[in-house]
């Protein structure tokens, strides 16, 4: 049994098209969210440039509060604020809400993990130039650390799409739901195996983008 | 001395104790004054505090209590914004150079000129004399992952440059570079000081950093300045006890006990160790005692390096001649200069250092307080065991 191209070819489009604003929307926000609060995280360390424990507590509880919750019960948990934000709790503008909620705070954690590793000689350099704290970040903190913020971006946008994938629980389609309509529910599996290849071909050439990128980034 | 550019007056730097560590009182209570345009040095062993005292400086780290004052003006009470003026006039190189893995080394060395907003062609212009001036200027275009240690630092001199500054701190500039490399960034260093009129600050452990380049240095230790003084009276006579254990890192004229056993082995005869310095200055003098009294002396250990550009080191000798002669020469090498008598192999001297003066007595001048004892560097040299010995004694001189 083959996939069948006429019926469910147009479909397969309609879903990976779904998927695919989904996952930049998610990417965009989260990513800028994300290395916000990383940042946020990583600043107001004890020890660190701008050290403040209130700030430091509240984003880590926030972050650890979260990040546990499993994602299908993390979109019914948000049900309220989603209706706040985007005015309903099903479709893909609220399943995308929940998404970009959900990688921020995965994405922050990423990043702080990521910065911990610059050595902050370099930060105390930069200090001893004259350098503001807003310019240590811009022309220091984030340059440094530039490769493993790529990869971790990379694994944000692989989490992303797997989080994209019970999109169908909220009725915002997408690949997954295509999956498990058209295949699963309809033992039909060449549908499954396409929705497979399909993502894993987008993901490997997002992978290899990422390590370019990176090792571009990486002056060693 | 006139207006120090540096001041430190009973500066004390508490970091507070967490529920894991205890306080630490990282500077406690040094008071101590820079003059402009000397290289001056701060040693001490880790955790002696230098680090934090150097960084009081430029106001990385406040100080609890007391006062900085650099430039004539005071650092406590500044504003963050105050403060990030008076670093950005103040350059500062260090152990692991920290140099910016994301930049070139001319970007680098623009950074702190972008700091302080200069228009972009006279940042390059600056950029390409400061590379020239280090000597490195082959390597603009490259990232500092593919420089050796000597060159990385070379960026960081040439950085901590760029603006100008009055003060340049070395943080253990040279610790993680080996001797040949340590000399030449040593040496870019006074040029540092005598070309462009720049007061620089070094911190070591290494007191062959202090003899090659320092006017003057504390010496630090639990966060106290232990001892001050220019670099040659530093090592010609040191008082506290841990400046003379420096001392005796740096200068390895004397032999220690394995040595001496060694020596014994091969001369026999009577031992002596000379000390050359700055009065004696050469071994004319010596030579001429020698000749007077008829005894036949041999050089069989020693060395004579300088310090802060005076000579300063020992010779041992072994002495051959009739018994009465060779203590007359001694009794004259006294007039002379500072001297140890070892004994011989059969009769070695019984700690004969512990009661004498160290130097010759035949300079004039005001009393002066020396401080001996058996652990004295400049009788007994560096035997290991001896010195964390009893306290010295005080002995009042007064030609």
């Amino acid at each position: 049994m083959g996939f069948d191209w006429s019926t469910n070819g147009p479909l397969l489009w309609t879903a990976a098209g779904e998927t695919l604003y989904m996952v930049l929307i998610t990417l965009v926000a989260g990513g800028f969210v994300g290395l916000t609060i990383g940042l946020g995280l990583y600043l107001t360390r004890a020890g660190n440039l701008l050290a403040n424990r209130i700030v430091f507590t509240v984003l880590n509880v926030l972050i650890n509060l979260i990040r546990p919750v499993p994602f299908i019960i993390f979109l019914v948990a948000l049900g309220p604020l989603t209706r706040l934000v985007t005015g309903r709790t099903i479709g893909i503008e609220a399943f995308t809400f929940a998404m970009c909620v959900m990688a921020s705070v995965v994405f922050g954690r990423l990043v702080e993990q990521n910065l911990v590793s610059i050595d902050p000689g370099v930060i105390e350099a930069a200090r001893a130039m004259g350098a503001s704290p807003l310019r240590i970040v811009r022309t220091v903190i984030i340059p440094e650390a530039l490769a493993p913020l790529i990869l971790g971006y990379t694994f944000l946008f692989i989490g992303v799409l797997d989080m994209s994938a019970i999109g169908g629980y909220l009725g915002a389609g997408g690949l997954g739901d295509f999956a498990i309509v058209h295949g699963y529910q309809q033992y039909d599996w060449a549908v499954t195996f396409v929705v497979v290849v399909l993502i894993v071909i987008g993901v490997q050439l997002i992978q290899l983008l990422g390590n370019t990128l990176a090792r571009r980034a990486l002056r060693r | 001395m006139s207006t120090p550019i540096i001041s430190f007056r009973d500066a004390v730097k508490v970091f507070p104790g967490t529920r894991r560590r205890p306080e630490v009182r990282a500077v406690d209570g040094v008071t101590l004054d820079i003059a402009e345009g000397e290289i001056f040095g701060v040693i001490g062993y880790s955790g002696a505090g230098k680090s934090t005292l150097v960084r009081l400086i430029n106001a990385l780290e406040r100080t609890t209590s007391g006062s900085v004052v650099v430039g004539g003006r005071d650092l406590t009470g500044l504003s963050e914004s105050q403060l990030r003026e008076v670093r950005a006039g103040i350059g500062m190189i260090f152990q692991q150079f920290n140099l910016l893995s994301s930049r070139t080394v001319a970007g680098n060395v623009a950074y702190p000129l972008e700091v302080a907003k200069w228009p972009k062609d006279k940042r390059e212009e600056r950029v390409r004399e400061l590379l020239e001036f280090v000597g490195i200027s082959d390597k603009a275009g490259t990232y500092p992952a593919q420089l050796s240690g000597g060159q990385k630092q070379r960026v960081g001199i040439a950085r901590a440059l760029a603006a100008n500054p009055r003060i340049l701190l070395a943080d253990e500039a040279t610790s993680a570079l080996d001797p040949e490399t340590t000399r030449e960034v040593l040496r870019l260093l006074q040029r540092v000081n005598r070309e462009l009129g720049i007061t620089v600050v070094i911190i070591t452990h290494e007191m062959d950093v202090v003899r090659y380049c320092c006017d003057r240095v504390a010496v630090m230790e639990h966060g106290k300045v232990a001892e001050t003084g220019d670099a040659y009276s530093i090592f010609s006579s040191p008082t506290a006890p841990i400046t003379r254990r420096f001392v005796a890192t740096s200068l390895r004229d004397r032999p220690s006990d394995e040595t001496l056993a060694r020596l014994r082995e091969r001369h026999p005869g009577r031992l002596v160790v000379v000390g050359i310095d700055e009065v004696t200055g050469s071994t004319r003098a010596i030579t001429q005692v020698f000749r007077d009294q008829g005894v036949e002396p041999a050089v069989v250990y020693g060395g004579i390096t300088e310090v802060a550009g005076k000579p300063y080191g020992s010779l041992t000798f072994e002495i051959a001649g009739p018994d009465d002669a060779v203590a007359a020469a001694i009794a004259r090498l006294r007039d002379v200069t500072a001297v140890d008598d070892l004994g011989t192999a059969a009769a070695p001297a019984v700690e004969p250092a512990d009661t004498e003066p160290v130097e010759t007595d035949g300079r004039s001048g005001p009393p002066r307080t020396r401080v001996i004892g058996a652990q004295d560097y400049g009788m007994l040299g560096a035997r290991g065991a001896r010195l964390a010995g009893p306290d010295p004694l005080i002995i009042e001189e007064d030609d």
